[in-house]
């Protein structure tokens, strides 16, 4: 299991133009995905993740409008890829099967599935649909942090048993510590038969010793994205990870050199602001706060006049679950009253 | 006082919490309860007094004096009831997704609808927002509605789990035909937190005229006419605006009848449908519209 006796085989999903999507608030231009898209390709990545931040069909009031509709999207990626197996996400509740028969008319290859963490029997249709028009499916439980790992290997199980090739752990708030990491990982790949994966957010600046710790509990499966581009403190850096691996002795494909002139020749000059981990975001770790919230709670904090930093512990409070953008004006709205009525 | 006889199919969660409301009714009589088995739902309502069957909807059928049959089962079974209640020539309540029959969401157009033979309750958040979407559409105009439920996880059965593309699919169509926006997005959220959360529902409406006076006033009458048939019906934000797009929250807080308060989502819909069977039982009675 340690990966030390020879050479074990990490696959890596890049999610640069989906979790990605989220810090250019999902502004991506179709030369942007073509270009990025075709630059992973050429580096050696397996697969290659195009979505707005929130899936398909997430384009919304409540997420954020997407400059691209998914189709065009989906199309600006696929014409450029060779090699690499295109990939959506889709989060039940918001995209349907509907919207994921029209992805695999653009040439999707593989979609993972993801639900909160406690919840993976929303999604049995959209994987049983997946596997019947022959893509690969992957089961992604996501806010593991918020459950002991006895949970997630009930519900990985589920995923499986729906047929998912390969399952997912999301730490979407990048609240895990390296332990909890190997609990929650190893608990599942030790109870499942298909492969686990990993899917690391850097609030509290651990993406990369997470993702070492996954590894070592026995995951296959590593998601990155480049420059770390992603919501909140964002994900993996893509290169770095790509880099960590060599040096720990796995093998994973991607050439370490081209990998990095993507990051920094095609994605460092389109983004908005640096990938580093700012209060918000630290505060998103600590209070174990979804990710995507972050953008949605500058705007909010701005136009109540808060400090974002007492939404998102609001929010951890109250146990929110990804896809609940809605609640951060409730939650501004509510402490604004409070504040007011002082 | 005169009473209309009901039935009602499928002793479940939903058709025991019907049950406990139809009890309470001025207009409305718990005739029979009817299942294919025998279960904890059919033995509840023999407890209480109400005549019961495991045969399914054959004597319900039967019964001449039941007028109105409230179906609590599932798509599929509704399919098969819907043309057998007609040609009995019952008034059926689909509490199902089959929708045979128009969608009636009662403030906004049940009085269309009172010839209809078989009525379609929608869905939990259908019933919770076409409400504010419609009267936002009548002082506003509404280009676009996009509305965020959020429940509890374990207000969700097994049913709403395995088809949850349904409840988009069906309560963004409602926003359109029924709430009158142009065009309709809808998203769903199970939240497995603990106490349980209850119903909350975000609509954000994109309007042709943002008149925040007509709009705030709009969505107040509406809030306390849904209200009337939903005590737990609350606005958690007022509207909002921000250029053309207004943001309302509403919470539902159950009756707590049969199912527990957190879960308004699914008390909103058995209020729904049973405010649309008191206001038919009313015509019949000749006592005019229920206020």
């Amino acid at each position: 299991m340690s990966g030390k006796n020879g050479v074990r085989f990490v696959h890596i999903v890049d999610t640069t133009l989906r979790d990605g999507s989220h810090a250019v608030s999902h502004q991506f231009t179709r030369e942007q995905i073509a270009a990025i898209a075709a630059g992973l390709d050429a580096a050696g990545i397996e697969y290659i993740e195009v979505s707005h931040g929130d899936g398909l069909a997430g384009s919304s009031y409540n997420y954020g409008w997407a400059a691209l509709s998914d189709e065009e999207m989906l199309k600006a990626a696929s014409e450029v890829i060779k090699k690499a197996k295109l990939t959506v996400l889709l989060l039940p509740g918001i995209g349907t099967q509907e919207d994921l028969k029209l992805a695999i008319d653009c040439g999707v290859k593989a979609v993972r599935v993801a639900t909160h963490v406690t919840e993976a029997d929303i999604g049995e249709q959209h994987i049983g649909l997946a596997k019947k028009m022959g893509l690969e499916a992957f089961g992604f439980l996501m806010m593991a942090h918020m459950v002991p790992p006895e949970k997630v290997v009930e519900q990985a199980l589920l995923f499986e048993s729906y047929g998912a090739d390969c399952i997912y752990i999301g730490d979407s708030a990048g609240a895990m510590l390296p332990e909890d990491v190997k609990a929650r990982v190893g608990a599942v790949v030790e109870k499942v038969k298909v492969p686990v994966g990993f899917h690391a957010h850097n609030n509290l600046t651990l993406a990369t010793a997470n993702c070492l710790a996954a590894l070592e509990a026995g995951a296959t499966f590593l998601d990155g994205a480049c420059r770390g581009l992603g919501a909140g403190a964002g994900n993996a850096q893509t290169e770095a990870l790509v880099g960590v691996l060599q040096k720990a002795g796995y093998e994973t494909g991607v050439d370490f050199y081209k990998i990095m002139d993507v990051a920094e020749d095609i994605v460092e000059p389109i983004m908005h602001r640096p990938q580093v981990v700012r209060n918000a975001p630290l505060m998103q770790g600590y209070a174990g706060v979804y990710s995507s919230f972050l953008l949605h709670t500058y705007r909010a904090a701005e136009k109540f006049g808060l400090d974002p930093r007492d939404i998102l512990v609001e929010l951890g409070r109250r146990r929110m679950v990804g896809g609940q953008e809605d609640m951060i004006i409730d939650v501004a709205y509510q402490l604004a009253q409070k504040k007011g009525g002082n | 006082m005169d009473r209309i006889k009901v039935a009602v199919i499928g002793p479940g969660n939903i058709g025991s919490d019907l049950m406990y409301k139809i009890l309470r009714s001025r207009y409305l009589k718990m005739e029979l309860m009817a299942g294919i088995v025998e279960s904890e739902g059919i033995k509840r309502a023999r407890a209480l007094g109400i005549r019961t069957t495991t045969e399914g909807i054959k004597p319900v059928l039967e019964d001449k004096s039941i007028k109105i049959v409230f179906d609590a089962t599932g798509a599929k079974h509704h399919l098969q009831h819907a043309p057998l209640l007609k040609e009995a020539g019952k008034i059926a309540i689909d509490l199902t997704p089959a929708a045979v029959g128009p969608y009636v969401v009662p403030p906004v157009n049940l009085k269309d609808l009172y010839e209809a033979p078989n009525l379609n309750m929608v869905t939990c958040g259908g019933q919770a927002t076409v409400p504010i979407v419609y009267a936002i559409n009548k002082a506003a105009g509404a280009r676009y509605a996009e509305i965020v439920a959020a429940i509890a996880s374990k207000s969700a059965g097994p049913g709403t789990r395995q088809n949850i593309d349904e409840f988009t699919q069906t309560t963004a169509k409602a926003l359109c035909a029924i709430g009158g926006a142009k065009k309709g997005k809808a998203i769903i959220i199970l939240n497995p937190a603990e106490p349980p959360i209850i119903m909350t529902n975000t609509i954000y409406v994109e309007v042709e005229n943002p008149d925040e006076k007509a709009i705030r006033e709009a969505v107040f009458r509406m809030v306390k006419e849904v209200q009337s048939y939903v005590p737990g019906y609350r606005l958690r934000v007022p509207p909002i605006l921000d250029g053309h797009k207004v943001t309302t929250i509403i919470e539902v807080e159950g009756a707590g009848d049969f199912l527990p308060k957190y879960a308004g989502n699914l008390d909103i819909i058995t209020a729904a449908a049973v405010a649309v069977a008191e206001k038919l039982a009313a015509r019949m009675l000749g006592k005019g519209v229920v206020a």
